[in-house]
C-alpha cells in the first residue's frame, strides 16, 4: 500500500486543528468584546451606577442593621446578613444581567450585527458572560471591602477564602447560562421587569434576610430547589465563623450539597442554554428588528 | 472566482398559507450591480434576507457565492456584506473602535487576493468619517450613523454586498453622498451589490441590471435602458414653432424628428426627445401586472 491519496478537501487531520483556532479566535474576540464592554461600564457613571446600585443599595441596608444583634448574642445581625446577600447578588446579577443585555441587544440590532459577522455570535455571547461575571465580582468586591471593613464580626480564614472562591466562580456557571436561556426566550425587553419579581418572592424563602429553618417544610424543600439558596449557604460558609452553622439546617455548612446543588445548575444550564440561543438567533432578521423598531416607536409616542 | 455571485432558481416562501415568494429565478453575475425593485409586500426584503442567509426559504434552489446560504459556515459568512438599517445598537462604542473590533472577525478570512479586513482608518476616511473616529457611535448624526452602517458592511471586503433600501430616510444630500460612495466601492473594489429600493431614479443611477419584483415574481428583469426600450412607443417630442408650443407622442421619435427638420427646418425651435425613464418603465409595468 504506498499509493498516496490525493482527494480533495481537507484532511481530517488539519480540519480538527482549524475548527480549534476558530474556536479561539472567537474565545480571544469575545474577551476583547467583553474588555471593551466592561471599560464602557466602567467609565460611563449611569452604567457604573447601574450595575452596582444592588450592591451599594444591600450594603447601606446592611450597615444601618449594624447595630441590631442576633437575639441572644453579641453577633450583628448586619454580619450575619451580609454573606447570604452577597451570594443572592450572584444569583441576581448573573441570571437577570445577561437576560436584560440579550434582550436589549436583540431588540436594537446588536445581535443581528454579530449575526451578520463572521464568528459574531460566539464572541457576543463570550462577550456578554465576560461583563456578566465582571458586573458580578465587581458588586461582590464592594460588599466584601465595605463588609470587612464594617463588620467586624466577619472574620475569612484562608480555607473560607477558598470557599468564596470556588462558590462565586460555581455560582457564575450555574447562574449566567440560566440568564442566556431566559434571555433568549424573552422576546421583548419590557418584560426584564417580569422576570425579576420572581427573584424578590425566591430571596424571601432562601434564607437570605430571614433563616431557612423558621419557615414551613414545604417552602424550605422550595427554597432549596434553586440556586440562590445555595449561593448563600456557600458564601456564610466562607464570611462566617464556623459556631453558626448551628442555626442552619441539619446544623452544617453542607458545603457537598452547595457543590452539588451549583454543579447541577450548571450543567442544567451550560446543556439547555446553547440550543435555545441557537434557534433564538436563527430567526433574527433585518425585517424582525425593523419591526421591533417600529413596535418600540409606537410605545413612545 | 465564478462567474455568477448568486443564483436563485424557482424560489418560494409560504407564511402560513400565504404565498410571499411564488417561484423566482435570478442571477447576479460577479462585478454586477443589481437592483431589486418592486411595491411594498412584493416580496424583495425576504428574497434578500435568504439571499443573506437570515431567513429559511420554503423551497427553491439558491447558490451564493457557491454556497447554499441556508448552510453556509462562517468562512461563507466572511465573503459577504450586510448593510443593516441601525437604530440604537452599539450606541456607546466610540466610530473608531467598533470598526476596528468588527473587522477583526475577517482577519483569520483573509485570501491572497483579498486582504481582509479593511484598514480602519483608511476605510473611515473612504465613508468620510474620519473626523468621527472617537465620536461616540450614539451621538452620530442620521447620516453620519448610515454611513458608519455602510463601512461596517464592507469592513470585510466582501465580494458581495448586500443593500436593503439603503437610502430610506436620506435627505437629497446624504442620498447624493452614499451614491458616490457605493460608485467608489464597486470602482476600487469591484464587489457584486444586490440592493432594494424604493427610489427609481437611484436604482437607475447605480445599477446596471434591474430586476422587478410584484406579487412575488418577477415581472421584469434587464438593464435600466433595456427596460425602457420596452417602453419607447411612448416616447414624446416636444417643440416650438412660431412661438406655439407641440407635444407628439411617437413610438419612432428618430424618424419623426427627421421629418419634423426636412418639413420645417429652422423655424423648429427647443426641440425636446423625452424617452420613457425607469419610473415611467416601472409604473406601467406594475400597472399592467396588476391588472
Amino acid at each position: 500500500m504506498t499509493a498516496t491519496s490525493t482527494a480533495p478537501g481537507p484532511a481530517p487531520a488539519q480540519a480538527r486543528p482549524r475548527a480549534v483556532a476558530a474556536r479561539l479566535s472567537e474565545a480571544r474576540l469575545g474577551l476583547a468584546r467583553g474588555g471593551i464592554e466592561i471599560w464602557q461600564t466602567l467609565t460611563y457613571w449611569p452604567d457604573l451606577l447601574q450595575a452596582l446600585f444592588f450592591s451599594a443599595a444591600s450594603v447601606v441596608a446592611l450597615v444601618v442593621m449594624r447595630g441590631h444583634h442576633v437575639p441572644g448574642t453579641a453577633f450583628s445581625l448586619g454580619s450575619l446578613t451580609l454573606p447570604g446577600v452577597i451570594g443572592m447578588n450572584i444569583a441576581v446579577t448573573g441570571v437577570t444581567g445577561v437576560t436584560a443585555l440579550l434582550a436589549i441587544d436583540r431588540e436594537d440590532g446588536t445581535l443581528l450585527r454579530a449575526k451578520a459577522t463572521p464568528g459574531g455570535m460566539s464572541a457576543y455571547v463570550i462577550g456578554k458572560i465576560v461583563l456578566t461575571a465582571a458586573t458580578v465580582l465587581l458588586g461582590l468586591t464592594l460588599m466584601l471591602i465595605v463588609g470587612l471593613l464594617a463588620f467586624p464580626g466577619l472574620h475569612v480564614t484562608a480555607i473560607g477564602w477558598l470557599t468564596l472562591i470556588w462558590v462565586a466562580a460555581l455560582g457564575l456557571l450555574a447562574t449566567i447560562p440560566l440568564g442566556i436561556l431566559l434571555g433568549s426566550l424573552i422576546a421583548d425587553p419590557r418584560f426584564i421587569g417580569v422576570i425579576v419579581l420572581p427573584f424578590a418572592g425566591l430571596a424571601a424563602i432562601s434564607g437570605i434576610f430571614y433563616p431557612i429553618t423558621h419557615l414551613p417544610g414545604w417552602l424550605q424543600a422550595i427554597g432549596q430547589v434553586f440556586p440562590m439558596y445555595w449561593l448563600g449557604l456557600g458564601m456564610r460558609a466562607a464570611l462566617l465563623p464556623g459556631a453558626l452553622q448551628s442555626v442552619e439546617l441539619d446544623g452544617s455548612w453542607r458545603l457537598g450539597y452547595v457543590l452539588l446543588a451549583l454543579c447541577g445548575w450548571a450543567t442544567l444550564g451550560l446543556l439547555a442554554a446553547p440550543p435555545v440561543l441557537r434557534r433564538m438567533a436563527q430567526r433574527e432578521s433585518g425585517s424582525k428588528v425593523m419591526a421591533r423598531r417600529e413596535r418600540a416607536m409606537l410605545r413612545r409616542t | 472566482m465564478s462567474d455568477v455571485a448568486a443564483e436563485v432558481r424557482d424560489l418560494r416562501m409560504l407564511y402560513g398559507a400565504n404565498e410571499v415568494l411564488s417561484g423566482v429565478d435570478f442571477s447576479v453575475r460577479t462585478g454586477e450591480v443589481v437592483a431589486m425593485l418592486g411595491p411594498n409586500g412584493a416580496g424583495k426584503t425576504t428574497t434578500i434576507e435568504i439571499l443573506e442567509g437570515f431567513r429559511m426559504r420554503s423551497a427553491g434552489e439558491v447558490t451564493v457565492l457557491g454556497q447554499d446560504p441556508a448552510h453556509a459556515g462562517e468562512a461563507w459568512r466572511a465573503r459577504i456584506g450586510v448593510v443593516l438599517q441601525s437604530w440604537r445598537d452599539h450606541a456607546k462604542w466610540r466610530v473608531r473602535e467598533l470598526l476596528r473590533h468588527l473587522g477583526m472577525y475577517y482577519a483569520r478570512y483573509g485570501t491572497q487576493e483579498i486582504a481582509r479586513p479593511w484598514d480602519t482608518d483608511e476605510l473611515l476616511d473612504v465613508v468620510g468619517l474620519s473626523a468621527q473616529a472617537r465620536a461616540r457611535v450614539g451621538n452620530l448624526s442620521g447620516g453620519q450613523r448610515r454611513r458608519l452602517d455602510v463601512a461596517i458592511g464592507i469592513v470585510g471586503r466582501p465580494e458581495l454586498l448586500f443593500l436593503d433600501e439603503p437610502t430610506a430616510g436620506f435627505d437629497p444630500a446624504a442620498r447624493r453622498e452614499f451614491h458616490e460612495l457605493v460608485h467608489r466601492l464597486t470602482d476600487l473594489e469591484r464587489a457584486t451589490v444586490l440592493l432594494t429600493t424604493h427610489d427609481l431614479a437611484e436604482a437607475e443611477k447605480l445599477a446596471d441590471r434591474v430586476i422587478i419584483l410584484a406579487g412575488g415574481t418577477i415581472i421584469a428583469d434587464g438593464s435600466p435602458d433595456e427596460l425602457a426600450l420596452r417602453l419607447s412607443g411612448n416616447a414624446e417630442v416636444r417643440w416650438t414653432r412660431d412661438g406655439q408650443r407641440f407635444v407628439h407622442p411617437t413610438d419612432q421619435a428618430t424618424t419623426f424628428t427627421r421629418e419634423l427638420f426636412r418639413q420645417f427646418g429652422e423655424s423648429v425651435e427647443d426641440l425636446e426627445v423625452r424617452r420613457p425613464n425607469l419610473e415611467d418603465t416601472y409604473m406601467a409595468l406594475v400597472q399592467e401586472y396588476e391588472q
